[in-house]
């Protein structure tokens, strides 16, 4: 049992969870996105972070610097989700939900193995995207790179919020994923909402992936699936279709599993997953639409 | 109109069909595809439970291949340790991963879509970490194996059996034991959907409420499905060991075969039996086509999640869907 609480130590392993909470938020917030518009979990959303990562290693590899490659990847990742949906999701727009899942799935496959046949199996490393030198607040050192992280992560979330709340297009981009049927009676083009959330959700993906690469030291093509389970478990957490949910699940996730794995050493490395999945589990059963979620409201 | 005796005379007929196909493929096959055959009729025997479940009931279940491993580790510890001989052990799988299944439909009470998706993929995820964590009775990573442990009650380790008076090569008899007990689960799936509880199910997964309000206890017909389902899973996962050369370790059944199974099922086409044999002959061999296209790394995952996604576009409702639309002109003269 815990004889005496380090409260320094305690303060330390909260901010590291909550930079870990930060890059799940982004995950997480992205599968929400994509949720809501369509109804559909997209199983591929890691890789696809993890693609763009990889993307901007290229790009340091070729002389540019940490943030000037996390624009341009951004930017890319963008991009690159709206022709993705247009290519394979909008195909199959019609088909059921779980015929788009599983297409999504098709495509962490592909994805995942694009990333091997291009950048070759051995591990990778990422330039540093903050000073590596500790900060002290009040007597207890910091990591600036997890405030960082959890800085970034946060005002990406922000913004995207205010692009939801504040412009024209966030608003329709809002009612088509509301009520696509009385949306395109009203001049919105849903379809074309719909690729532009994978393209916000590819771009926060990339956001993540970005993050998440540098503080592992090395990382290979399968570094971001760890991160999507948890991203997953943190927007059920919330409340898949509330992205205030899917934040507040997400941080609440990387502090608890930290302070887990620090502190209760039965649970070690192994079974961190599978605890924090079976907490999931309780808070579920007890709140069946997560904590902040809609409760499903049914009708004959 | 189709009269009564003629549908009854053409399922006889696809059941001899099948049936007569089962017995004849392994004169065709060599050694090594029988072998790889018997592992495509395990995981049809877990599709075929799985379809049950997210086909007929609406349940999305990411939690299949744990499912698999529950079988498939009572059938390696029973046979390993307690003295059972390997093929005992099969019915006894499917009744433990059955147990396994019903608690993992508990939360399908209270939880449903996407929730509920994730409390199965939990289940998967968890699995492995659990086999390695109670290593005294799972053998932990290393796994258990028959070969060294059990030679003698593993049927067939020695190379042939013998059965009825005649002598089968191993692998052989194994696609016989398979697609055999696959068949017998199959049609046993095919009597229950088209009885009472096969419309409770359909019931079920098409409205909730409906269901409900003319008297159908939703939530037991639910947990039901799971355990029938973990039955075919227990027992698919059981053949699964002796398909696999008698071994079994945690990496068997990674959380990536429940996805697995779950893209078996849907290439194949929910709700169509004959779909669920493509499915699960689609998520064996077009890996394997795919590794034969290119050997540089990565190469093979792309092609097969190509065709996952090809397969999707071209035919959302699957393989069964096309197999019902060609042979639909012909269903409609009779």
């Amino acid at each position: 049992m815990i004889v005496a609480v380090d409260w320094a130590g305690v303060a330390q392993q909260v901010v590291s969870g909550l930079s870990s909470g930060g890059i799940y938020a982004l995950l997480a917030v992205a599968l929400v996105l994509i949720y809501r518009a369509t109804g559909v979990v997209n199983f591929a959303q890691g890789e696809l972070a993890m693609f763009s990562t990889f993307v901007a290693w290229t790009l340091t590899q070729h002389g540019l610097a940490y943030w000037p490659a996390f624009v341009v990847t951004v930017l890319a990742a963008f991009a690159g989700g709206i022709v993705l949906e247009r290519a394979v999701i909008r195909p199959v727009e019609q088909a059921s939900v779980l015929t788009v899942a599983i297409v999504t799935i098709g495509l962490f496959f592909v994805v995942n193995g694009a990333a091997f046949w291009i950048w070759s199996p051995e591990v990778k490393s990422m330039p540093n995207a903050f000073s590596t030198r500790p900060i002290r607040i009040a007597g207890v050192a910091f990591s600036i790179s997890d405030l960082g992280i959890i800085g970034v992560s946060l005002l990406a979330v922000l913004l995207l919020w205010l692009f939801f709340r504040f412009t024209k297009l966030g608003l329709a981009m809002r009612a088509a994923a509301l009520n696509p049927d009385s949306s395109r009676l009203t001049g919105i083009r849903v379809s074309w909402t719909i690729a532009l959330g994978w393209g916000l959700a590819t771009a926060l993906g990339a956001v993540a992936g970005l993050l998440a690469a540098p503080p592992l030291g090395s990382f290979d093509q399968n570094f971001m699936q760890p991160i999507l389970l948890y991203a997953f478990a943190g927007a059920v957490l919330g409340g898949i279709d509330s992205a205030l949910g899917a934040v507040i699940g997400s941080l609440a996730l990387g502090v608890f599993l930290n302070l887990l794995g620090t502190y209760v050493s039965w649970v070690g490395t192994d079974l961190r997953q599978a605890a924090a999945l079976a907490v999931i589990l309780v808070v579920l059963l007890v709140k069946p639409a997560g904590l902040l979620g809609t409760a499903a409201v049914r009708r004959v | 109109m189709i009269s009564r005796a003629v549908r009854i005379g053409a399922l006889v007929a696809v059941a001899a069909a099948a049936v007569a196909l089962v017995l004849v493929l392994p004169h065709w096959l060599s050694d090594a595809k029988a072998a790889e055959f018997a592992r495509a009729g395990c995981l049809f025997i877990a599709i075929v439970g799985l379809n049950l479940v997210t086909g007929y009931t609406g349940q999305i279940s990411l939690g299949q291949g744990a499912l698999m491993a529950v079988g498939g580790y009572t059938t390696a510890i029973l046979t390993a340790n307690h003295g059972f001989r390997d093929l005992w052990t099969i019915p006894l799988a499917g009744l433990v991963a059955m147990a396994a299944g019903f608690v993992v439909g508990l939360p399908a009470r209270r939880l449903s879509g996407l929730y509920l998706a994730l409390a199965t993929f939990a289940f998967a995820v968890a699995m492995p970490a659990l086999l390695k964590r109670f290593s005294g009775l799972t053998g932990g990573s290393q796994g258990i194996n028959l070969f060294d442990k059990a030679l003698n009650r593993s049927t067939g380790a020695l190379g042939h059996v013998h059965v009825l008076g005649r002598t089968l090569a191993t692998n052989d008899f194994l696609f016989y034991l398979t697609w055999g007990i696959g068949l017998v689960l199959a049609g046993a799936a095919w009597l229950l959907v088209r009885g009472r509880v096969g419309r409770a199910f359909r019931a079920v997964r098409d409205s909730e409420v409906a269901a409900a309000s003319s008297g159908i206890n939703t939530g037991f017909y639910k947990t039901l499905a799971f355990g029938i389902s973990g039955f075919y899973a227990g027992v698919g996962g059981s053949l699964f060991v002796l398909v696999s050369n008698w071994f079994v370790s945690p990496s068997t059944f990674g959380f990536d075969k429940s996805l697995l199974l779950i893209v078996g099922a849907v290439v194949g086409g929910l709700g169509s039996l004959a779909g669920m044999a493509l499915g699960a002959l689609f998520i064996q061999f077009v890996p394997d086509w795919a590794g034969n296209l290119s050997s540089a790394p990565g190469a093979p995952s792309v092609f097969f999640g190509a065709a996952i996604v090809l397969v999707m576009i071209l035919l959302p409702a699957g393989l069964g869907g096309l197999f019902r639309r060609l042979a639909e002109p012909l269903t409609r003269r009779l």
